[in-house]
């Protein structure tokens, strides 16, 4: 009797070792966004194209470190801050050392200050923070820190390609700045102002205001107000249905110049401006042109669309981030000790690029990926390169090479 | 002055989308005593419906069409879920109808998903009408304005001139006397409950295409509608004409000039601060009235609620 207790515990004890040892060749990184609410198409779309990512790129090449596999953890933040921290805890109990985020900077800016005091406290169980979208440009300069990387150019690097491309149109000369009452608003408009009165001092501003954020039932009135400054051009940061209302009713009510964009696409935007938005409507994004040139990033695109027909290859850069975390482990060769995966990814040259064939440079100052800026225009395009199956898409039309480059950080970096 | 015409024009449009939506609210609060508190979700029902079947018909059976089903849907409502809950008070009236709000609105997300429709306005209908220096005024706004004014003529119209109408407004006031004199009361009721919803799927068939059509389109017009009929006055249809029309002109009025609050206060003689950055009251010097367009019905039913609690046409017992 005794014995076959004392088997049995072994055999329980070898079989927990044994399942451990499965799980320690799992490079685990948590996926922290919103999957309910309003914002879960947006984060949901987000999650499987890291799925697919780290399947597709990574898990079906070999892995890392010769045979361990990237495995995706999905955590609800709800896009709330408090929610994030909560997940975070729970992510880095699960063992994951790879934290993945990037709908909105407020809960970026609450992450990367607490993975920050989570590595000073607990050296044994450090993370790393790979910020695949929030562009708030304070979280790569006064709220840098070593362990948080930005993989989308931010707020001011954006507007620095989008009024390259104004500048050089001589037939803008008045524009119209309008966003959402927020910080990300705000930002879009301080750099709006201040770049047009830097490259193009004869623009005239003839509209900057802030609308209250996800409230406004009906555009109508801004509208009027853009068409009667007399406005060539409008620029805003607005996303989801702020975006669609206001471009919608600014096209209705009869403008006819360019309106410059950040987030004008998927998600169910592409397919409601339809035919609207053609020729009206410009995005700047990273990314590549569609159909992408590359015949891997064509296979990968169909692959992508087979598995999820409603979903949108709507963040390139996510393919990026996952090349470049499984480079960065298998140049450091080791995927636990964060430090040395850190170390090996600031300053790295990233040339296999679904997306570009040109060197992309994570700049060790900042943590911040320099690469090629697009402003894209809404276009016809052929399915399955499109967005929301909707048979419109977003195509080159200005290209910022190694966009700001230069750009300056105010960021102080302590390394561990 | 040519924007103050293109304004109210666009005021008249918001008001009489916001008319559609409480005529029916005020007709069943008049009828049963009770908030519906679910009638924004049965507009964005009217507007989900008549995009599934604009897609395979058109929009113009999608109008057509849409209205009804949302119409058989309310009247199915009343007669086998409000008329139960009915016996036990008012207050489980208002429970059911708010439940039925969150379960219609989860209902949406889990047939048509989370993202916008791109529910677009007829082809018929999508070029400008006229144009007022500069401003263009869409066709489809104009066709808005004639469906809302047409129902209103119409609902005025049974509600006073027909037997049908006569038997409704007597059964909204003595439904024991109407029912002793032969009416069938409980079908009157599940009748103008089921009109009151298809009003508001109209609302929705004819609002979707230019307000979008997305899951959280009735949070957003919800409460701005119980606004609407208290400041009318609660079962009032002129009432509700006016107050929606008020409230349409107010917000669209202080979205399209930006007056500023240190202009207004100036104006009376407070003069502004020296280092308005260190001010506590810097926050109101710098507001703009588009800033709170959307909050100024809620100022004025606060103000309609302190000096005439009834409403602007409404009955002191009501």
């Amino acid at each position: 009797m005794r014995k076959s207790i004392k088997l049995g515990l072994g055999a329980a004890l070898a079989l927990s070792v044994s399942t451990a040892a499965v799980f320690a060749d799992n490079v685990k990184i948590a996926f922290i966004d919103p999957l309910s609410g309003p914002f879960a198409s947006t984060g949901t779309n987000g999650l499987h194209q890291f799925e697919f990512a780290a399947e597709t790129l990574v898990n079906a090449k070999g892995g890392v470190l010769g045979g361990d596999m990237f495995e995706i953890l999905a955590f609800d933040n709800k896009i709330s801050p408090k929610e994030s921290l909560i997940q975070l805890q729970v992510a880095i109990d699960q063992g994951a050392r790879y934290i993945v985020q990037g709908n909105s900077s407020g809960v970026a800016n609450a992450l990367t200050e607490a993975i920050d005091k989570h590595n000073r406290r607990n050296p044994d169980s450090q993370v790393l923070f790979l910020n695949y979208s929030a562009v708030d440009p304070a979280l790569t300069n006064e709220k840098c820190n070593f362990w948080h990387f930005r993989f989308d150019p931010h707020v001011d690097m954006k507007m620095a390609a989008l009024t390259d491309m104004i500048a050089e149109n001589q037939d803008i000369k008045k524009v119209y700045v309008i966003g959402q009452d927020y910080s990300f608003g705000k930002a879009v408009a301080d750099a709006a102002v201040s770049m047009l009165a830097e490259k193009r001092p004869d623009i005239e501003i003839v509209g900057n205001e802030l609308h209250p954020i996800g409230k406004v039932k009906d555009f109508t009135p801004y509208s009027r107000k853009i068409v009667s400054s007399g406005a060539d051009a409008v620029i805003t940061g607005n996303w989801g249905a702020d975006m669609l209302g206001l471009g919608k009713s600014i096209l209705e009510n009869g403008f006819e110049g360019p309106i410059f964009t950040y987030y004008a696409a998927a998600d169910g935007i592409t397919a409601a401006f339809g035919e609207s938005g053609v020729d009206s409507l410009y995005l700047v994004a990273e990314g590549d042109d569609n159909p992408p040139p590359k015949p891997e990033t064509q296979e990968y695109v169909k692959a992508f669309k087979a598995k999820y027909p409603d979903g949108n290859m709507s963040q390139t850069r996510i393919t990026n981030v996952m090349q470049m975390l499984a480079q960065a482990i298998d140049a450091a060769g080791t995927a636990t000790d964060v430090v040395k995966v850190a170390t090996a990814l600031e300053g790295m040259h990233f040339t296999d690029s679904l997306w570009s064939t040109e060197d992309m440079y994570m700049r060790p100052q900042d943590h911040q990926v320099i690469q090629d800026i697009h402003i894209f225009g809404h276009q016809p395009v052929a399915a399955p390169y499109d967005m929301d199956n909707s048979g419109y898409g977003l195509k080159v039309q200005y290209t910022v090479k190694d966009a700001s480059a230069d750009i300056a950080t105010t960021c102080d970096m302590k390394r561990p | 002055m040519d924007l103050v015409l293109v304004n109210l024009i666009d005021g008249l449009v918001t008001g009489l989308l916001l008319f559609m939506l409480s005529a029916g609210l005020t007709l069943i609060f008049s009828m049963m005593g009770v908030l519906n508190f679910a009638h924004a979700s049965f507009y964005m029902l009217g507007a989900y419906f008549a995009y599934q079947i604009s897609i395979a018909l058109g929009f113009w059976m999608g109008l057509l069409v849409a209205p009804l089903i949302v119409g058989v849907i309310g009247a199915g409502v009343e007669r086998y879920g409000l008329r139960r809950v009915h016996q036990y008070g008012h207050v489980p009236e208002l429970i059911f109808t708010f439940g039925l709000a969150l379960l219609i609105e989860e209902l949406v997300q889990f047939i048509w998903g989370k993202n916008q429709l791109p529910y677009q306005i007829p082809e018929v209908l999508n070029f400008t009408a006229f144009a007022i220096s500069g401003n263009s005024i869409p066709a489809y706004k104009v066709f808005m304005i004639f469906i809302s004014i047409a129902i209103f003529i119409g609902l005025l119209y049974v509600l006073t001139k027909t037997r049908v109408g006569m038997i409704i407004q007597a059964a909204l006031s003595y439904p024991r006397t109407v029912e002793a004199l032969g009416h069938n009361v409980p079908l009157i009721f599940m009748g103008v409950f089921g009109v009151g919803t298809a009003l508001a799927g109209v609302a929705g068939v004819i609002a979707g295409p230019v307000l979008g059509t997305f899951p959280g389109m009735a949070f957003v017009l919800g409460s701005i509608v119980f606004v609407t009929i208290v400041i009318g006055g609660l079962g009032s249809l002129w009432g509700a004409l006016v107050a929606s029309l008020l409230i349409g002109w107010i917000t669209t009025f202080a979205k399209s000039y930006n007056i500023r609050m240190e202009d207004i206060l100036n104006g009376i003689g407070i003069s502004t601060p020296e280092n308005l950055g260190d001010s506590m009251f810097r926050d109101i010097w710098t507001v703009t009235s588009p800033q709170i367009a959307d909050i100024l019905p809620y100022i004025l039913m606060v103000l309609i609620l302190i000096f005439r609690p009834y409403g602007l046409f409404g009955n002191r017992d009501a």
